[in-house]
């Protein structure tokens, strides 16, 4: 393995300066106090992802944010699987931006698919080096040394040297070449449910956040910006918001103005005191009405060809029962729980930046382009992040956290608040697609034509947007017919990434119309997927398995209703089986029975969590609001109307995954499209009631 | 005019604005970072701190109510981790992004305080103003559940 080795000490001695002697997000390990955090700055790079220490501390490098996920943990098992250290002498640093760690970006539940192999390569090869400094220092064969919990073993003499006391030796030995990894029944760390290395430090207010940055004489900022989008300031009359106490400067920016202040409440304050007169530009009068309408129209014309199989046309024609319906999904906003930030440090030869971000590498491009200094000279400090869901792969934030930074020669942080995050997010696209299907006489789906009237994701391109349509194409079955169109609606409302993207809303509209099929044909919805899914083994075990788990076909009480759904994304096959209920026209959501194929499960804890937050997010989709526009404004802006899942409204959830030797799939995305079909479908066979618009709103 | 109170346990004084509300006073005046900013309307809990034993909401708390009363952050809810509800926290491994478990775990002593041997009804009541958008809320439940044995066995609340 062909690495460069970041000069660490150089590295963690310049943040140390930087941060006033605090060591700010560098360290994650639970409860580093000062003096050890000294003694592992004495660590020795045995390549990019392991260094070691003369104090048999062992640094593993993370190049993955942490944003909820468990990546800290389950990266480092990878490593250590490998590696032979004991679990306890573990300590994370997140990777800085250098080619030895390649593209630094965190989305489309790819830490751990990505890494599988690459980690595994790391453990394995630092193990070998302290495994051939070990017997250079004995004068043995290597042959007869073996790594055994952060120690060398001479296994004819029964000598041992631990990892700290070859780290220096290793530390200057070439890099061998790629050792053979072990095979899975030797593992002992990966498959079992290792707890989360973050924990202590996120139980006792010490872990550090983007907003939590605190640099000598840092300043702090927040940013009016255009009420519509892309509107742009005409003017603005400072006076009153200068004259509040605390405030330093107030600059214009290309997002609007800035307001730097002593504090974030002065800042804030004096925002609330601004004059600004905007040109509103080209959506001033976008509104959802106008937008459903477009959609409305745009799906009377055929779209771009997305996918074709057989001969939809001529099979809906001969059909012997033919459904058409209309499926709506609204954009929504990410709302992670801490607001975005970023805090910014530029002088005349150098741009550092420190953010909570899921994208370091364009986070650094950003910072260069906007600061003029060469990217070999920002630098980028990753810290925890509260939250991603895609907001985060944007670095649009990152780029207004160093235009506000060029204003003064101090750091500054750029807070976001609430509102601000809501209103000026990229949101995850509206939706609009007509569905027609038929089914045969013996009551079997063998159609299905799907025109989806959609924006982009923000890719731009002509032609089908792939994300787009995603879930409705591919989808998990066999389906002897199938035509999907798509047609790119452009709205001037800015789209990207939401946890599941595409997925999020067409495997709602999929999951969902294929109930309306299998009603129509009066078969069972689990008998409807079984059959369509012969060519999917994975799928089908998965499906089984939380059929069986949920007691699919077993009477429910009165009133109480199952629905199913099914999705393969990210790499990963995933059933859920939601139980629900219906009063007052309210929707209580009993229970979630959960079944995944992801592979090899590397910390199954992790999975059972990530499932669960996964299904959160989806029900808040499901059942909670929307982002409306009107007048090219965003009409919600805080949690009063941007209503998420509360704790009385939790399900319960269950977990169940099948056992695999595949590679690891994706989990952070595996549970979110399945959620609003499993529960609009648990609500049908409730109530007779067919939901076709998200949010879900009866009576 | 300097604003005193006891922050967790120690005297300490603010020349602030009264009106400076004590999460922003917390997280930038005195560098306690660990209450958090969520929403600053009151909507999420982030920021919950105890106020003479009461769980607070610190965004909707002008810093000059807290005068001559007890700030407890999460910073000072033990110096080492070893409350039980966060004991409770870190056996049931709670958090997940954890940027709302600061708040989630004040309010949750809080509860215990008044409610030892809470129900899940009582938790849900209890906890209906903390957002997770992680959605460890069972997880949650269940740490409170736990805490309220570790307390009862004889760790101190």
């Amino acid at each position: 393995m062909s690495v460069a080795v970041v000069n660490r000490r150089q590295f963690l001695k310049s943040s140390a300066a930087a941060a006033g002697g605090l060591i700010v997000g560098l360290r994650l390990g639970a409860a580093l106090a000062p003096e050890a955090a000294e003694a592992a700055a004495a660590a020795l790079p045995l390549n990019a992802f392991v260094h070691i220490g003369t104090d048999d501390l062992v640094t593993l490098i993370i190049h993955k944010s942490e944003m909820g996920q468990g990546t800290v943990t389950s990266l480092s098992m990878l490593l250590a699987e490998e590696l032979e250290c004991r679990w306890e002498s573990i300590r994370n640093e997140f990777a800085p931006v250098t080619p030895a760690y390649g593209n630094l970006g965190v989305y489309g539940s790819n830490s751990i698919r990505s890494s599988w192999q690459q980690l595994r390569q790391a453990g394995a090869t630092a193990r070998e080096i302290l495994i051939s400094a070990a017997a250079q220092q004995w004068g043995v064969n290597r042959s007869i040394c073996r790594a055994e919990k952060g120690t060398v073993v001479n296994t004819t003499s029964g000598a041992r040297l631990t990892y700290g006391a070859l780290a220096e030796a290793a530390s200057k030995l070439p890099v061998p070449a790629a050792p053979t990894l072990k095979p899975s029944s030797a593992f002992k760390l990966i498959g079992t449910s290792v707890k989360r290395l973050d924990t202590p430090a996120k139980v006792d207010g010490s872990a550090q956040f983007g907003l939590d940055v605190r640099l000598p004489n840092m300043l702090y900022a927040v940013v009016e910006r255009s009420p519509v989008f892309g509107g742009k300031v005409v003017s603005f009359d400072a006076t009153k918001a200068n004259a509040v106490p605390g405030v330093k400067q107030v600059v214009q920016v290309s997002t609007g103005v800035a307001v730097i202040a002593d504090n974030t409440w002065a800042a804030m304050e004096a925002r609330r005191a601004l004059a600004v007169t905007w040109d509103e530009g080209a959506n001033a009068n976008v509104s959802s009405a106008g937008i459903r309408d477009l959609f409305v129209k745009l799906s009377g014309q055929p779209g771009a060809e997305a996918r074709r199989v057989g001969d939809a046309a001529t099979a809906l024609a001969s059909a012997a029962k033919r459904i058409e319906a209309v499926y709506e999904a609204p954009y929504l906003a990410h709302a992670p729980m801490e607001p975005l930030n970023c805090v910014a440090h530029v002088t005349s030869t150098s741009c550092e930046v420190w953010a909570s971000t899921q994208a370091q590498s364009s986070a650094r491009d950003i910072a260069a382009r906007t600061s003029g200094i060469a990217p070999a000279n920002v630098k980028v400090n990753t810290l925890f992040l509260g939250g991603g869901f895609g907001r985060r792969a944007q670095v649009d934030y990152i780029g207004e956290a160093v235009e506000v930074a060029k204003a003064v020669s101090v750091p500054v942080k750029v807070t976001w608040s609430r509102e601000d995050d809501i209103r000026h997010d990229l949101y995850r696209p509206a939706s609009y697609v007509k569905f027609s299907g038929g089914i045969d006489a013996a009551g079997w789906p063998v159609a299905i034509t799907a025109r989806v009237t959609c924006p982009s994701f923000g890719f731009g391109r002509g032609g089908v947007d792939s994300t787009a349509v995603e879930g409705i194409t591919p989808n998990p079955y066999e389906i002897p017919n199938l035509l999907v169109e798509y047609q790119r609606a452009d709205t001037g409302i800015p789209t990207t990434y939401w946890r599941s993207v595409g997925y999020s809303q067409n495997t709602f509209f999929m999951e969902a119309f294929l109930d309306e099929l299998a009603a129509a044909g009066g078969k069972d919805p689990v008998e409807v997927r079984r059959r369509l899914l012969a060519g999917s083994p994975r799928m089908l075990a998965a499906l089984n398995l939380a059929a069986s788990k949920a007691g699919w076909g077993t009477p429910l009480p009165a009133g109480r209703g199952r629905g199913v759904s099914l999705v393969n994304n990210i790499g990963s096959f995933t059933a859920q089986i939601a139980e629900v209920s219906v009063e007052a026209n309210t929707v209580h959501v009993h229970k979630i029975v959960c079944a995944v194929d992801c592979g090899v499960v590397v910390n199954p804890a992790g999975v059972a969590s990530q499932i669960v937050s996964g299904i959160g997010t989806g029900l808040s989709a499901a059942l909670k609001d929307a982002i409306t526009i009107d007048h090219g404004r965003v009409v919600q802006g805080n949690f009063n109307n941007y209503r998420v899942m509360r704790m009385n409204e939790a399900p319960e959830i269950e977990v169940y995954w099948v056992p695999s030797e595949n590679a690891p799939g994706g989990i952070g995305e595996a549970s979110t499209p399945g959620v609003a079909p499993a529960v609009a479908n648990a609500i049908f066979a409730a109530t007779k009631t067919r939901v076709r618009v998200l949010p879900i709103r009866l009576g | 005019m300097p604003i005193d109170f006891t922050l967790n346990g120690k005297r300490q004084s603010v020349d602030v604005p009264g009106t400076m509300p004590l999460l922003w006073v917390l997280r930038d005046t005195i560098g306690l970072t660990g209450t958090k900013f969520g929403c600053g309307v009151g909507q999420c809990g982030a920021c919950t701190v105890q106020i003479d034993g009461q769980a607070t909401k610190s965004c909707q708390t002008n810093v000059s109510t807290v005068a001559g009363k007890r700030v407890t952050t999460i910073e000072g809810l033990s110096v080492d981790r070893t409350h039980p509800v966060q004991r409770a926290w870190i056996e049931i491994d709670v958090p997940q992004c954890g940027y709302c478990q600061s708040g989630q775990i004040m309010a949750a002593a809080a509860l215990l305080q008044k409610t030892p041997k809470p129900t899940d009804a009582d938790i849900d009541t209890a906890m209906q103003g903390n957002i997770c958008r992680c959605a460890t809320y069972r997880a949650i439940r269940q740490a409170i559940h736990r805490a309220s044995d570790l307390t009862a066995k004889g760790g101190a609340a």
